[in-house]
């Protein structure tokens, strides 16, 4: 059995701020094999796109890694060198943003920043990059590239240039993609454009894909296999299908109550009340048992572990055996507020 | 488990910011204000008392006495070559210096300031001739036309004030001009417009007070400017009339003697960077706060 | 094709400046009491040379076509005689305007070598030991007058050390170059501070944005990141800043000329006006102004090719 493409064991970021440290991320693992979809679902400030940041060293100042170990095909690489480490996870893993407009030089032409890293980490010459940028651009489904190589970032539409940015990630020759909010700013048919080519590029160049949104709707299109995040850690993780299916952590299943599913007969909405809690102070027990509907006492003050409970599954709730009835019993109670008192 | 690393800093990026140093930092500010307003304190304080430091005359020559090196008996910074006791010239020349460069920059100021509401508030065409006559007068060098000027009005004291602020304004003009851009479309501006106050009331009393931040910043560093300026005229032999003492015309008298009695040129020159320093510290220390 | 629209466009935009720069120089003999006449003869007037140039100047008839003739006569390159030097003025102006430019470009250079690299390190290395160093120079700098700095940098390196000449200009290309070189770091010592200053925070700006992230992404090395594209976009601001101030740095010249005894512009306005010549004065003026303007042509330009969204608006 070859291991994983990547693994992350027990990852901690942390923000040191003038008053206080924010434990941005509390401990996050997850593995994505090679030429698969990982999503990364959850909230503004959950901690996903610090994760994602992290896997490529790319922490915004003053955040850091405090703990965790990061594998590359099962070898452990957070201990190499600096500039090893570097080398290895950049070989392996590109990244895109999400606001390609100032995720790309604006004084640049767009064809020469696809080129730059043939021609600087891959020792082509000029004209050979030239070339492979031409083919990327091509690849990513950006008609007339030859002509399109000319032009500054600002003179190209968002969809045109998150293709560019994709471009480049794949300049790198990486095995996997991190996507940290790829589709936010584009609209629905430019949206399913831009995943597109990402699913191409998963089945014909075997480039696997680490997706980050809090849009459970572009996860759940693009990927296979799903992460929830909250507050700094996984809640939730299994196969995507399933997991929508039948949801085992009661933030999954807020989730996806509190978005309209055309095709079901939703008679409720959720919404989730509450804010996220605040990471600079200690939480005691479960994180998410201020906002949950099923939360008992035990919830508030220990904290639960992230467990399996079936193949490829796992949840951080105590209540996951109650699960398959958390249905009926929003349901039951006909109001929100009996929900949220609960 | 593996060992603790960062590769998020050093490695791949500019280094981080470290959480402490966020906090010294923010001391170290108020710092910069107070050690400036200090050393600007003791300069003035020495230029005030400057009979009470020293008993010589700046201005009566004493051949017999020329130049004398520094730490001579009654002379601690040596003589000039016509046997005038250095430190008190350098001291006298700070009244002078400090006087003419602080004066200087009120004009300028006020001159600017009202160009700079009226431009801005009215805007159409007259905001469009001073533009131009900004454009024009921008053009010229800074000194040249302050030179030029005093050239052809002959020189004096009145020469200098008069053309540093024919120059002058325009900094200010520009600085308050685009101040009020913005502060014009705030809402206390345009309820007082729609008060129907007369408009020289709306300039002075409510929009004044919250342009004039940015332009009394620019001040500070601009009476470094001014001062350099005079001691350059006088250093040209264009500045305040001889025998006044004066920075400038100290440096100048000193270096055709450069080689032997440096000192001459040298201290006088560094009065001038100590007081800059200390101008450039207020400056610095303003600007801080104001961006609290 | 772009750049030359752009271009134009500055160009007729400056016409109207060009016309009041005129203006100016106009009004600043007759700001002398007296006759203007008699002020641009001086010493060597006789009631004769008075008369022929009250004609030439038109001075009997009114001030719109006095400027006028003074416009045309400017137009056809004459800018007068300078009784003092027994030349014309612009021949004056052209043997005294080499030093002046090579001084210029001397500067401009030492300018560039000394700041950038500072600012770059400084903000790199952002709140450590080197960037508060570095930081202190702008603080110090501002009140540094230039003549002093010149006269310490000539004992220093001309005089103790006999590595640099201590004046003048020379007669050879090398001899240029050598005597470029004391006063060039003098003049750049007047831009450094506000350089180090404004390049330092565009970069420290640009470092915080995300096409460096990108760019650091690509696992390129930490220099090409820094140069090829942190520096890159925050000269363009920086740029601007330049441009702003190298005004005041041509009036410099003519301080600095003096201190190193170079045969410029500078030191040909002040002697004329030691001298009381006033047509070279007049005409020295002038030629400032037309060199700032060329000098802030060309900051527009150059930030025009630094960044491409400039050239569209």
């Amino acid at each position: 059995m070859t291991p994983p493409l990547l693994e992350v064991h027990d990852l901690r970021v942390d923000i040191p701020l003038p008053h206080a440290r924010l434990n941005a991320v509390r401990g996050v693992s997850l593995t994505v094999d090679t030429a698969e979809a990982v999503g990364l679902v959850g909230e503004s400030g959950s901690g996903k796109s610090l994760t994602l940041r992290a896997l490529l060293g790319l922490l915004p100042r003053p955040a850091r890694i405090v703990s965790g170990a990061i594998l590359i095909d099962g070898e452990d690489v957070t201990g190499l060198p600096a500039k090893q480490l570097r080398r290895r996870l950049t070989d392996t893993m590109s990244m895109i943003f999400q606001d390609s407009l100032t995720g790309l030089n604006p004084v640049m032409r767009v064809g020469d920043q696809i080129a730059e890293a043939p021609i600087r980490k891959l020792g082509k010459s000029r004209s050979e990059a030239r070339s492979i940028a031409v083919g990327l651009m091509r690849e990513v489904g950006i008609a007339d590239p030859e002509r399109r190589y000319r032009h500054y970032p600002h003179e190209l539409s968002g969809g045109m240039r998150q293709r560019i940015c994709i471009a480049i990630a794949l300049s790198t020759k990486p095995r996997l993609i991190l996507a940290d909010e790829p589709t936010t700013a584009l609209d629905v048919t430019i949206q399913a454009q831009v995943l597109g080519v990402l699913r191409q590029l998963k089945d014909e160049e075997n480039v696997g894909l680490l997706l980050v949104s809090h849009d459970l709707a572009v996860v759940s299109q693009a990927c296979t296999r799903l992460y929830v995040m909250y507050a700094g850690k996984v809640v939730e993780s299994g196969d995507v299908l399933d997991l929508v299916a039948e949801p085992r952590h009661p933030y999954t299943f807020a989730l996806l109550r509190s978005v309209p599913d055309p095709d079901a007969r939703v008679d409720r909405l959720l919404t989730i009340e509450g804010q996220p809690p605040d990471l600079t102070d200690p939480v005691s027990g479960c994180s998410f048992a201020p906002r949950c509907p099923f939360a008992e006492d035990a919830c508030r003050t220990d904290e639960p572990e992230l467990a399996a409970y079936g193949p490829q599954r796992m949840s951080a709730c105590r209540r996951v055996d109650t699960a398959p009835r958390w249905t009926a019993m929003v349901e039951q109670d006909g109001s929100q507020e009996a929900v949220n008192g609960r | 488990m593996s060992a603790v690393t960062t590769p998020g800093t050093g490695a791949l990026g500019p280094g981080a910011v470290d959480a402490g140093r966020t906090r010294r930092r923010g001391r170290r500010r108020n710092l910069t204000l107070i050690s400036g307003l200090v050393l600007f304190g003791l300069i003035v304080l020495c230029a005030l008392c400057a009979p009470l430091l020293t008993g010589q005359d700046p201005i009566k020559q004493n051949l017999p006495q020329a130049f004398l090196t520094p730490g001579s008996p009654g002379h601690p910074l040596g003589t000039d070559a016509f046997g005038r006791d250095v430190f008190a010239r350098l001291l006298y020349g700070a009244r002078v210096d400090l006087r003419v460069g602080v004066l200087a920059v009120v004009s300028p100021f006020i001159i600017g300031t009202i160009i700079g509401l009226v431009a801005g508030w009215f805007g159409g065409w007259v905001d469009t001739v001073i533009g131009r006559i900004v454009d024009i007068v921008v053009a010229f060098p800074f000194l040249v036309l302050v030179i030029a000027l005093v050239f052809a009005m002959g020189s004096g004291t009145l020469s200098i004030y008069v053309a540093i602020t024919l120059v002058g304004w325009v900094a200010y003009c520009r600085i308050v001009r685009g101040q009020v851009l913005v502060a014009r479309e705030q809402e206390y501006a345009l309820a007082a417009k729609a008060s129907g106050l007369p408009t020289w009331r709306i300039l002075l009393r409510h929009l004044l007070p919250n342009v004039i931040l940015q332009a009394f910043v620019y001040s500070m560093s601009d009476i470094v400017l001014t001062l350099l300026a005079i001691v350059t005229l006088g250093f040209l032999g264009l500045g305040v009339p001889p025998p006044t003492p004066d920075w400038g015309t100290m440096i100048q008298e000193g270096q055709q003697f450069i080689l032997t009695k440096w000192y001459m040129s040298t201290i006088p020159g560094l009065a001038i960077v100590v007081t800059g320093l200390a101008l450039a510290l207020i400056a610095d220390g303003i600007v801080d706060k104001a961006n609290k | 094709m772009r750049y030359l629209i752009y271009i134009l466009k500055r160009l007729i935009a400056l016409i109207p400046v060009l016309f009041g720069i005129s203006l100016v120089v106009f009004f600043l003999v007759r700001l002398i009491p007296g006759d203007p006449a008699t002020t641009l003869l001086g010493v060597h007037a006789n009631a004769q040379s008075i008369a022929a140039l009250r004609e030439q100047m038109g001075l009997d008839k009114s001030l719109v076509s006095q400027y006028l003739t003074f416009l045309g006569h400017l137009l056809q390159g004459d800018l007068g005689y300078s009784y003092v030097y027994s030349s014309s003025v612009l021949g004056l102006i052209t043997t005294s305007l080499p030093p002046t430019i090579w001084l210029l470009v001397s500067g401009t250079l030492f300018t560039l070598v000394i700041a950038v690299p500072l600012a770059v390190i400084a903000a790199a290395r952002r709140n450590g030991v080197l960037d508060n160093i570095i930081r202190a120079v702008p603080v110090v700098g501002l009140g540094l007058p230039s003549f002093w700095l010149g006269i310490m940098l000539i004992l220093l390196f001309g005089l103790k050390l006999g590595w640099f000449p201590v004046g003048g200009y020379g007669t050879t290309f090398a001899a240029h170059i050598r005597g470029m070189v004391l006063p060039g770091i003098t003049i750049a010592f007047i831009l450094v501070p506000i350089l180090i200053r404004s390049l330092r925070a565009s970069m420290i700006d640009v470092l915080n944005s995300d096409y460096i992230v990108t760019a650091n992404s690509k696992g390129i090395s930490t220099a090409r990141v820094v140069f090829g594209h942190a520096l890159r976009n925050a000269a363009t601001s920086s740029v601007h800043v330049l441009g702003v101030n190298l005004a005041y740095l041509v009036g410099t010249t003519l301080v600095v000329e003096r201190v190193f005894s170079l045969p410029g512009i500078g030191e040909q306005m002040i002697n004329s006006i030691l001298g009381r010549d006033f047509p070279t004065v007049q005409g020295i003026t002038l030629t400032f102004a037309i060199m700032v303007v060329i000098v802030n042509l060309l900051t527009d330009l150059t930030q025009a090719v630094l960044d491409p969204r400039v050239r569209l608006s």
